[in-house]
């Protein structure tokens, strides 16, 4: 028979060991999953514009179409700009900006709580001699985030192309959300109306069939049996995009 | 221990060979024990992640047997089940770590199922009914039997399911070269959803019986 003595020893030593193998394990593993990290989200970006990147050339692609990173605070004006690999403005890489410390910042000041001013980033792509815009969202789905990229024209109103991801939505039903199907849908809708009024594009359920014909132009699909997962992409658009709509006003004028 | 043999016996004793195959088929943890039933239904319906699955379980299967067989004569009896889960959940994360860096798209395929190894029946009940008295090395051999048992059949699984639903084998699009879907043929969805897991094994259970009386139960 073992002692208590012993038991409590053994499992003592045993933990200590264990933890140190981890985090030793983690810490020296961090460099390539941030890397990995790092690489998809430059993937999607580019993949709302269409253009699809190696793994490899990721970061040389992203440098060639990119031509322009800005971070936008809520009255629309640009705190920082990144351009040619150089802080044009302020010190802060738009890229690096975390989205969703970014959004609960805004939530905290909506509801009259103290934050920092929120910056959103905003990235300028330019490919074959065309400008586009590319919005990167953040929303909550059903089971766990959601996010994605959507890519706007140069009159800042047509959607160019949309990418989705998520964390773990139902496959085969909320899951769908980030296949091409679904995303195919947004394209050339608009998320201002004729007179430059917010509209955002919503995910219909029942079909865009169900909106009036006018509407139509601001609506896709949604995805059966996937109804909450598809509210949630309608809502995370929305919020995301309304805190550009000053910015893209200045633009207009 | 009771089996100390004075003459070295060999390394692949015939003894040590029935360790490795006899979970292939006979003693097969998922088609006879019927444990780890849960990720065969999650992971199956491409083959790459089932690949990687039985690589994973592969992995921590046969360095689990050897560590707990190496501390079996220190490990006091009454934390034994948890002296295992530590070092199974130790190695899972590792695992998992070392997907997340090396292949990061599949490990965003397996998501939840790599931490899900840890729970496992198969890896729980051959720590506790063989590592536990046994040498490291047939305890090694007992592992990587039986994550190869529980591979084989996930990757059979994972082959009709991916055929049959998606129409391509390893995301090779067989079916469209074959020009089938000029035929009118359709990619039978519901191959897809975890419940045909469930048949197809089902239906490897059911020929292993017909083929191997003995493991047909007396009525």
């Amino acid at each position: 028979m073992f002692s208590n003595r012993y038991i409590f020893i053994y499992a003592s030593v045993m933990v200590i060991v264990v933890a140190a193998i981890l985090s030793s394990a983690a810490t020296y593993l961090k460099p390539f999953q941030e890397k990995n990290i790092r690489t998809e989200k430059i993937m999607d970006i580019l993949k709302s514009v269409s253009i699809e990147a190696e793994k490899a050339q990721a970061d040389s692609i992203y440098n060639k179409y990119i031509v322009e990173e800005l971070a936008l605070n809520m009255a629309g004006e640009a705190t920082s700009i990144y351009k040619d690999q150089n802080f044009e403005k302020g010190d802060i890489r738009p890229f690096e900006i975390k989205l969703k410390s970014e959004i609960k910042k805004k939530e905290s000041l909506d509801a009259g709580k103290e934050a920092e001013e929120p910056n959103f980033p905003l990235y300028i792509c330019n490919k074959d001699g065309e400008t586009y815009y590319i919005i990167p969202l953040r929303g909550k789905g059903l089971w766990g985030p959601i996010w994605g990229n959507i890519a706007l024209k140069k009159d800042m109103k047509t959607v160019y192309g949309v990418t989705f991801g998520h964390k773990g939505e139902t496959p085969g039903l909320g899951a769908e959300i980030s296949t091409t199907e679904f995303q195919k849908q947004f394209v050339d809708k608009t998320i201002f109306d004729d007179n430059y009024k917010f509209t955002s594009v919503k995910v219909v359920k029942g079909g865009i069939g169900t909106m009036p014909a006018d509407q139509q132009i601001h609506g896709v699909d949604a995805v059966s049996g996937g109804t909450i997962t598809s509210d949630a992409v309608s809502d995370m658009i929305a919020d995301c995009l309304i805190n550009y709509e000053e910015y893209i006003k200045k633009q207009l004028k | 221990m009771s089996e100390e043999v004075k003459q070295r016996e060999p390394l692949f004793s015939p003894k040590n060979k029935k360790l490795i195959f006899n979970p292939l088929s006979r003693e097969n943890p998922i088609t006879v024990q019927v444990l780890g039933i849960c990720s065969a239904l999650a992971v199956t319906a491409k083959l790459e992640p089932a690949f990687v699955m039985s690589l994973s379980v592969l992995v921590v299967l046969a360095a689990a047997n050897v560590i707990i067989s190496l501390l079996r004569n220190t490990i006091p009896t009454r934390i034994r089940i948890i002296v295992q889960l530590v070092i199974i959940a130790s190695l899972v994360i590792l695992v998992d770590q070392v997907l997340k860096a090396f292949a990061y798209d599949v490990s965003k395929q397996l998501s939840v199922f790599v931490g899900l190894i840890i729970t496992n029946c198969i890896i729980m009940g051959r720590l506790e009914a063989f590592a536990m008295g046994n040498k490291p090395w047939p305890a090694f051999l007992d592992g990587i039997g039986n994550a190869l048992g529980y591979g084989w059949i996930l990757l059979v699984v994972a082959f009709f399911r991916e055929l049959l639903g998606s129409g391509t084998i390893w995301n090779y699009p067989v079916m469209e070269n074959l020009g089938l879907y000029d035929f009118g043929y359709k990619n039978n969805g519901f191959m897809i959803l975890p419940p045909m897991a469930l048949i197809v094994v089902g239906i490897i259970i059911w020929i292993q019986r017909s083929r191997d009386k003995e493991l047909v139960e007396e009525k």
